[in-house]
């Protein structure tokens, strides 16, 4: 009760909803895998939720006015149907809007006040070793034999960041990694520049939810010239039943700045459907370049298509500055449901986007994944490699968008989309969307579309490895281009994930 | 060691009969050829006894050391010892030919209990049997047999045989589509591992192969059976009069 307590009623925020938040708080719920209380704001979605989310979070009044304009936005929207995927009405006033484990009711000065049981559950759940021994030994981990390259972690419980390693060593380095609450008290100036450039209030129905909830989510701010010395890494877990998670991701990378950026997401396997709906936003200035990778293993839901997260994100980049590069790679196995189109902005001349996928589906998930690359500067250039892996009876769509505007001369895309299909009750779909507005540009389109040859899966077995080994040593050498693109550390992580998404797809 | 009796086999898709009652003794340290004319079921024997679907044995017993092969799944029969050289070896765009082939022996070794091997005393192995194949190291970097020649292929089977060590090796027509120089460095491959403990079955159309690798028994396989077993003198005598006298006789 303590933080709420301390919560002062600001003007406008209904005292019946604080009496409501007071109560729902007092009854201390217990997580389902994670023996952790966790305070709750009531269910549902209105201005005075908006308002308490904002005064939780401690934010100045730009940025509750900021929230409450989105949310007034959302209320004119429809939620998008155009997309390959089915799943029954979304009640949004049936979800909790702002969760937080208990033991965090004053933000942790370091990650050993961080209640260990909260550590344990990113340990448990997909968090590399490397990084487990990071967060949970914090700088000490940095002599330990396996930590070969250091990591820094922002870890996301439900709506709360629960601590950042390295804070130290990138702060002698000029480097903010923070998250976005403090970053919003700690450095206003930057976020509210930044906040919402790339992605607006406006932008689409998730995107616009989110920005009247988000309640965190990391912060990077590389200064000019700098390139951050180490990997930043996020990972996010819903662990709060009925929960959703809106987290708000901001990059930027000043002039000539480089920075590599991970992201990892669990939660744990319930029957009801959770929602996330999540911002990341990247800007590029001049010659900078950020590298984005993103390991998604939400919960899927079981074979009847039962539970599993409805992941509904907006990931976008602004090559702002002349020659800057912003590179996406993505691993998309876990969800019920999969949204999302990382794209790139390539305003800047001679700017790059690269976009790498790998999307999983198996028993009854559904992806409609893919990227945007607007071409708005002159001599830009954009790659697309996407895999799609269909397997049950699973649906998976590649929707892309590579458009070419008339200033954009002398740009040039190349796009390769293969599927592999696993079984015969699954699908794959792909959907290329091209505009070119000018002559000088050239636009290039690969597809193509197989069947797991059951030659391949004998022969491999006549050597003595299991159906699913197979399986998965075929699969890992139809995705090889993107698992190439990750990082060492999630190039392994990727590679058994893809393994274990497909049990039990085969046979 | 591999004992077949009345082996009878049909095509699941159809029913078409294509192996009435085979029988073969193969002995530790024996190398069995087995010749025949195309569509004798030459081929459908090994891929019966590698468990390949698409076949239904109606009749008969296969065993190695005893063990009911025709029980066991693909994986199970391969770390039991048996190992079939493809006719046709199968392209697996994106594999490594060194993680396919260290992935297949581990999964083996973890089939006997026994530990894995280290990525170090894997990589001595490969390098140590390979220079005797003429394989360089940039073909083990490469996919599994992706953009290999017919003669890479075949000298990559040979390669997996002698890293997985089975206990009985079935070589399906290694010798097609291999030029003389080509031939000389399988067989040799194959000779290196002839011991008192491993056997052979090389089913092939020609002597030639025979004339590198010197089998013990001959065997002449006709319509889905063992029609005439000699010494290797049966092989000259297809090589000069073809089968047709062969068949003649049996029939």
């Amino acid at each position: 009760m303590a933080a709420l307590d301390a919560t002062r009623t600001r003007d406008g925020v209904d005292a019946q909803t604080l009496r409501t938040v007071e109560a729902m708080a007092g009854k201390y719920k217990h997580g389902w895998e994670t023996d952790i209380e966790t305070e709750f704001a009531p269910k549902g979605l209105n201005e005075d939720i908006v308002r308490l989310i904002s005064e939780k979070n401690g934010e100045p009044a730009w940025l509750l006015d900021w929230r409450l304009a989105a949310f007034r936005r959302w209320q004119q929207m429809e939620e998008p149907t155009w997309a390959m995927v089915h799943y029954p009405a979304i009640d949004y006033q049936d979800q909790y809007y702002y969760a937080r484990p208990k033991a965090l009711s004053r933000k942790p000065r370091s990650l050993d006040e961080v209640d260990p049981r909260l550590l344990a559950t990113y340990a448990k759940l997909g968090i590399p070793l490397r990084e487990q021994m990071i967060l949970a030994g914090v700088e000490g981990a940095e002599g330990a034999p396996a930590a070969a390259r250091k990591v820094a972690v922002d870890a996301v419980f439900d709506s709360v960041s629960v601590g950042t390693t390295f804070k130290e060593e990138l702060r002698r380095a000029g480097v903010i990694f923070c998250a976005i609450s403090e970053a919003v008290r700690e450095h206003p100036e930057l976020v509210r520049k930044y906040l919402g450039s790339v992605v607006p209030p406006t932008d689409n129905f998730f995107a616009t939810l989110n920005s009247a909830v988000f309640s965190d989510g990391s912060f990077v701010y590389v200064p000019p010239g700098v390139r951050c010395p180490m990997e930043l890494s996020t990972y996010f877990r819903i662990n709060a039943e009925n929960t959703g998670q809106f987290e708000r991701t901001l990059i930027v990378a000043d002039r000539g700045a480089y920075v590599s950026y991970l992201e990892g997401c669990t939660a744990p396997r319930r029957d009801t459907h959770q929602l996330h709906a999540a911002v990341v936003e990247i800007v590029a200035l001049d010659d900078a370049e950020v590298k984005y990778a993103t390991v998604q293993n939400w919960y899927p839901g079981d074979e009847e298509g039962r539970g599993g997260i409805y992941n509904f994100v907006t990931k976008r980049a602004d090559c702002r500055g002349a020659r800057s590069k912003v590179m996406w790679t993505q691993v998309e196995t876990g969800s019920a449901i999969t949204w999302k189109y990382p794209s790139c902005i390539l305003r800047g001349d001679d700017s790059q986007g690269e976009f790498y996928s790998i999307a999983i589906a198996n028993n009854a998930q559904q992806a409609d994944t893919g990227t945007k690359m607007i071409h708005l500067g002159r001599n830009t250039r954009s790659r697309i490699v996407s895999k799609g892996i269909s397997a049950g009876r699973a649906q998976n769509t590649y929707r892309g968008l590579v458009s070419v505007h008339p200033r954009a001369a002398g740009s040039r895309n190349y796009t390769q989309c293969d599927s592999l299909l696993i079984g015969n009750r699954c699908g794959a779909h792909t959907v290329p969307y091209i505009e070119v507005r000018n002559s000088s540009s050239r636009v290039e389109h690969e597809a193509t579309t197989s069947k797991v040859d059951e030659d391949q899966l004998f022969y491999c077995r006549s050597r003595g490895m299991s159906e699913e080994e197979a399986v998965a040593l075929v699969v890992n050498g139809f995705c090889r281009e993107v698992l190439q693109a990750l990082p060492m550390e999630f190039a392994m992580e990727a590679q058994s994930l893809v393994a274990i998404s497909l049990e039990g797809s085969v046979g | 060691m591999l004992e077949i009796r009345n082996l009878h086999v049909e095509l699941e898709d159809g029913g078409t009969p294509i192996l009435k009652g085979v029988n073969l003794a193969v002995k530790g340290g024996e190398v069995h050829a087995i010749m025949g004319p195309n569509g004798s079921g030459k081929s459908t024997l090994s891929y019966v006894l590698s468990g390949r679907d698409g076949y239904v044995v109606t009749q008969g017993s296969a065993t190695l050391d005893g063990a009911d092969l025709l029980a066991m799944a693909p994986e199970e029969r391969a770390a039991a010892g048996l190992f079939l050289a493809f006719q046709y070896p199968v392209e697996i765009p994106g594999v490594g030919n060194m993680t396919f082939l260290r992935t297949a022996l581990n999964a083996q070794r973890k089939a006997r209990g026994e530990a894995e091997v280290s990525a170090a005393d894997f990589l001595k192995l490969v390098r140590a049997k390979a220079k005797a194949l003429a394989i360089d190291a940039e073909m083990l970097r490469r996919p599994v047999n992706v953009g290999f020649s017919g003669g890479e292929k075949k000298r990559n089977e040979i390669l997996q045989m002698a890293v997985l060590e089975p206990k009985l090796c079935i070589l399906d027509e290694t010798d097609s589509g291999l030029d003389v120089d080509a031939m000389k460095l399988v067989a040799d491959g194959v000779n290196a591992l002839r011991d008192a403990g491993r056997g052979f079955v090389v089913i092939t159309h020609y002597q030639r192969l025979l004339d590198h690798i010197r089998p013990d028994i001959v065997h002449i396989m006709a319509d889905g059976r063992i029609v005439r077993t000699g010494g290797p003198e049966l092989a000259l005598e297809v090589e000069s009069n073809g089968y047709a006298g062969i068949l003649a006789e049996v029939a």
